[in-house]
């Protein structure tokens, strides 16, 4: 931490201008050595100053050089920002001069953990601003910002109140066993506490899961007997959307064929068929690779030829995914009917003909529909917006469902309290809370004691 | 005149402090204003409680007296929590007032090494920041090498009755006027903290058949490890129950002016957990009524004490108040209910040996230390006790861990967290409580007290005689198994009847039935009876509740972890950079001793933390972390 970083701060190549930052106890001196202009150690905090970076009185690029000096500042060290001209090859020169002076190039996110670390924000906040930096839609920075501003926070500390109350409650249970006023929880009386709970915690795991959706986009796989229209499907979606055609180099999803993008979310569609053209995805069905993408996707779309029978290895496979989101599409609506509609056990069939854009509009509603798209645009974020988050939830539902295994098992209940607890520690560790002196307080405050 | 040590003040601190020196072989000198108060209960009439009978427990796997005294001198005797798990369970005697002192004082007189004086500290000698004796009031010098104080309530104490106070300690004995002056120009950093107790009743005055009787169990039990009992079930004496009304509160709102803690005649800070009656009126108002408690004080006098009931009314207020009760219309009060105010020392600034930061060979315990209760104070007493005796062995520190007893735990919470109020141990306090139980503290402590000299090899012999069946019996029932063919109908009633065990079962899983319990197998003999109850009751708790310990255990480790990451004594906080000011300015106070003490410092959160980890493994390398 005693040494100062740097980093290109925007997406490079992308936009006009690029901004270099640097932060640590050195970015003043660092800086003052390669920019023509005001002497940066005279200036104010919080400033703004124009000149040229220069390399051996070589100008580099016209700049303007923002100085925030510590402690308000994002990481509370003194930051610098350099605002250039954009050009990948300008502003790696600029980089490259910070590192020749002294910077060392920060690792992913170590700006925020500096900011964690001096105390600037909690680490609920640090996760957001992570996310909100990696955030491509405006949905996405939404969400992320909500994080910020500790909505979730607001809500698990809720939930957590609400777990601390029981927790007070049976501990004065415990302390004072012969106060006959103060209510005894029993575990009875706990259950429906806990289920209700319980309950609050699915509904902001449900609520995440739309989050991911928001953050990761929804994985839409493509299924398909050869030559029923899979590739001419996507092809049309993807021209009708005009978005994000090709695949961004160094995501990790390489079977994505093209993005596009449905009420503000992402759709990431992926041709199975693309994957090797000439196999049948059907005949394949009972292969690990075709297994492994049709578990990955949140979405599977079938496609059918209305003109041709449908198979018994269509109807396994409609079969096998009635647990999953699944749309039939129908294709060729436009050729003579040998399908026997009544045979899919399906909700959600779509008839259409890819060289018609209305039945595409009717494909795209049943998507809205299925992932409450429309919802989601509405209702304001309060979702957990990193693995990590969610899966603390997930560890402290677990908890609660042991207390339950608990009850049922006619387990005492200063036994259930170490479950009840562990759960609240995993909320707070969501939040950054600590535990112990809140519940004295909490026991003080709500009960009448002593001698 | 010279002592190896001297331990100050004879209460239940003192008591345990001095009993262990002397058991070391120093010869110790105990100093007490008065010798009839040695031992003294100024306030409730009981020793024990939730939490704090685990507390004499401890004391007594250690070595210690109060457990003992406290088997040999109660009047009742209860087991708190029965109904719950057996972590929470914890017992409560009501001692007699008169009898529990006289049992001490007779114990200390008989003990080796030990001499008691009468006398007044007023000053401490100090040589090079180390102790070398006291001054006694008569300007009397005595020598010593380690000191311990175990003051109580007695410095600077003031007595508070409504508007009127006395500068006086309880029962109206006198105060020690200058020794926190003294401590104060140490260096020490003094506190004033405030406390209460209720009225006395005449029980001649009450209509005890209007209350609710409250008896003793019906089992026999005992504080003490080897399970002696000296008392008869049959002949325990009762408590009661009453309850405060319309009445009381209309009477306490209209005279609050007078109290002196809302009439702001008071300047301590009295516990949370032991709210004035006014004040549980005040905080409570749609509380229509609030329990009371009548404790008979002994058999020996009428006083009855009235718990629950403690308030800074002037007497005439105090008068009217208990008039309103049921039952209490004609009691007569033998002693209003009073405030004290006294001096205290910021716990802070005492390591965990409870030896002081500033002056060598001092150490300190009790309510001086910023605490409240008998139990308390004497579980401080003897590891003060110990740790004087060891710090003159040249040996280590004996320092109990959160994990191993709720002594551990107290003087954690002291010397790391500070208190603002005094201090009383709560269940709620020990995050380990299903490892500290009541039926297991010669478990955790025996081997501490023996290797301090306080447990002789006939009960330490006892101790590994006892582990030893435990872990015998745990494998006998791992190794046997049964099947539906080889149980008794009477177990067979008992097991759900679509429930099809066919394969065969060990005794130890099936134990973990929830309907299975030892009693019923050893009554069916499935399993034979061949150790004592006590290994049988070790065993159940350590089968059915497995789970839970094992999770308790993981936290354990991870403590010990931390704990194991020693902080250099000579660290200097101001060569670390980020850390937060707030955070700086508690460790250079606290001087944690390892990063799991850090981590509980209130103030230095988890970022600061990661620093002075970092900062550690950067300064003094690897082996260090």
């Amino acid at each position: 931490m005693d040494d100062t970083i740097c980093a290109i701060s925007t997406t490079l190549g992308v936009g006009a201008i690029s901004i270099v930052r640097i932060s640590g106890k050195e970015s003043i001196n660092i800086v003052d050595k390669i920019f023509e202009g005001k002497n940066l150690h005279n200036v104010e905090s919080h400033t703004i100053h124009y000149g040229y970076i220069v390399d051996n009185k070589n100008k580099i690029d016209e700049v303007l050089v923002t100085v925030m000096k510590a402690p308000k500042t994002y990481t509370k060290e003194d930051i610098i920002e350099i605002n250039c001209h954009g050009g990948i090859a300008t502003t790696n020169k600029i980089l490259e001069l910070l590192l020749l002076n002294g910077c060392r190039l920060a690792e992913p996110g170590e700006f925020t953990k500096r900011a964690f670390l001096n105390g600037r924000i909690d680490l609920i906040e640090a996760e957001s601003v992570g996310d909100l930096i990696n955030s491509e839609t405006d949905k996405k920075r939404k969400l992320s910002l909500n994080g910020v501003t500790g909505s979730i926070s607001n809500l698990i500390n809720k939930i957590r109140k609400a777990l601390l109350n029981i927790n007070a409650n049976i501990e004065v249970n415990i302390d004072y066993p012969e106060y006959e006023d103060i209510e005894v929880l029993t575990n009875k009386e706990i259950k429906p506490k806990i289920l209700k709970v319980m309950e609050d915690l699915d509904k902001l795991l449900k609520e995440s899961e739309n989050g991911k959706i928001i953050k990761n986009g929804i994985n839409v796989a493509l299924v398909g007997k050869p030559n029923v229209g899979k590739s001419s499907l996507l092809n049309t979606l993807l021209e009708e959307e005009k978005a994000i055609v090709t695949d961004i180099a160094g995501t990790t999803r390489d079977i994505v064929e093209g993005k596009i993008v449905l009420n503000g979310i992402v759709l990431n569609l992926i041709d199975t068929a693309g994957i090797r053209d000439t196999e049948d995805i059907i005949e394949k069905i009972g292969v690990n690779k075709s297994q492994k993408i049709i578990e990955k996707s949140d979405l599977v779309i079938l496609v059918l030829n209305y003109n041709e029978k449908i198979t018994q290895k269509e109807l396994d496979l409609i079969n096998q995914l009635r647990n999953k989101n699944l749309i039939v599409y129908i294709n060729k609506t436009d050729l003579q009917k040998e399908i026997d509609i009544n045979e899919i056990k399906c909700e959600n069939i779509v008839l259409g003909n890819t060289l018609d854009i209305k039945n595409l509009e009717e494909l795209k509603n049943k998507i809205i529909e299925l992932f409450n798209l429309e919802q989601i645009e509405t209702s304001d974020f309060t979702y957990l917006s990193n693995s990590r988050q969610i899966s603390l939830v997930r560890n402290a539902k677990k908890s609660l469902e042991n207390v339950l295994i608990g009850i049922d098992n006619g387990i005492e209940v200063d036994m259930l309290l170490i479950d009840i607890k562990e759960c609240i520690d995993y909320l707070g560790e969501i939040i950054g809370a600590t535990y112990k002196e809140e519940l004295l307080d909490e026991i003080f405050k709500n009960f009448c004691l002593g001698k | 005149m010279f002592f190896d040590i001297i331990v100050v003040g004879g209460g239940h601190a003192g008591c345990e402090a001095s009993h262990a020196t002397s058991k070391m072989g120093f010869k110790t000198a105990l100093i007490t204003s008065n010798i009839k108060n040695i031992a003294d209960m100024p306030c409730n009439p009981s020793i024990g409680g939730t939490a704090k009978g685990i507390i004499v427990r401890d004391i007594d796997a250690l070595g210690g007296l109060m457990g003992i005294i406290a088997d040999k001198s109660h009047i009742q005797i209860k087991m708190l929590n029965n109904g719950k798990g057996p972590a929470v369970r914890s017992l409560r005697a009501q001692a007699d007032k008169v009898t529990y002192p006289k049992n001490m004082l007779k114990a200390l007189k008989s003990t080796e090494n030990l001499k008691i004086i009468e006398g007044m500290v007023e000053d401490i000698i100090i040589e090079n920041n180390k102790v070398k004796g006291i001054k006694l009031e008569n300007e009397k010098i005595i020598n010593c090498n380690a000191l311990i104080l175990t003051t109580g309530t007695y410095l600077k104490s003031k007595i508070l009755i409504g508007d009127s106070s006395k500068f006086e300690g309880p029962h109206g004995e006198r105060r020690s006027n200058f020794l926190s002056d003294k401590l104060k120009q140490l260096g020490f950093d003094i506190i004033r903290l405030k406390t209460g107790t209720p009225q006395r009743l005449d029980r001649k005055t009450i209509d005890f058949s209007k209350l609710k009787e409250e008896t003793g169990d019906d089992t026999y039990w005992a504080f003490n490890c080897e399970n002696e009992f000296f008392y008869d079930k049959n002949k325990q004496e009762k408590c009661y129950l009453v309850y405060t009304n319309e009445t009381t509160h209309k009477i306490i709102n209209e005279n609050l002016a007078k109290s002196a803690m809302y009439g702001g005649y008071a300047e301590g800070i009295g516990p949370r957990y032991c709210p004035s009656i006014e004040d549980k009126i005040v905080r409570f108002k749609d509380k229509e009524r609030h329990q009371l408690f009548l404790e008979p004080e002994s058999v020996y006098y009428d006083d009855i004490y009235l718990q629950g009931f403690s308030t800074s009314m002037p007497k005439d207020v105090q008068e009217k108040m208990v008039h309103s009760l049921k039952g209490l219309e004609n009691a007569k009060i033998l002693k209003y209910a009073y405030a004290i105010e006294y001096d205290a020392i910021n716990p802070l600034q005492l390591k965990p040996s409870l030896e002081t930061k500033i002056i060598e060979n001092l150490f300190t315990a009790g309510q001086i230390n910023g605490t409240s209760g008998y139990e308390e104070a004497a579980g401080q007493g003897i590891i003060a006790g110990i740790n004087a005796g060891r710090k003159l062995q040249n040996k280590e520190p004996l320092i109990l861990k959160r994990n191993e007893s709720y002594i551990g735990v107290l003087i954690d919470d002291l010397v790391t967290k500070g208190t603002k109020e005094p201090y009383r141990m709560l269940t709620s306090r020990a995050e380990f409580r299903l490892l500290l139980r009541h039926d297991n503290a010669d478990l955790r402590l025996r081997k501490y007290g023996y290797e301090v000299g306080l447990i002789n090899e006939e009960k330490y012999h006892k101790l590994k005689e006892k582990e030893k069946n435990i872990d015998k019996l745990l494998n006998e029932l791992k190794e046997e198994k049964i099947t539906k063919k080889n149980i008794t109908q009477n177990i067979l009633n008992k097991i759900n009847k679509d429930d099809n065990f066919n394969t065969s079962i060990s005794l130890y899983d099936f134990l973990k039935r929830p309907e299975i319990n030892m009693e019923l197998l050893l009554n069916e003999n499935i399993i034979e009876k061949k150790y004592t109850n006590e290994i049988y009751q070790q065993v159940e708790i350590l089968i059915k509740y497995e789970g839970y310990i094992k999770k308790e255990l993981k936290e354990v480790e991870k403590l010990l972890k931390l704990e194991s990451k020693k902080i250099p004594k000579d660290i200097d906080y101001d060569k670390i950079s980020n850390l937060a000011s707030e955070a700086k300015q508690k460790l250079k106070e606290i001087r944690p001793l390892t990063l799991a003490q850090a981590a509980r410092i209130s103030g230095v959160n988890p970022s600061d933390l990661s620093i002075l980890a970092i900062y550690l493994k950067k300064e003094y390398g690897k082996d260090e972390l």
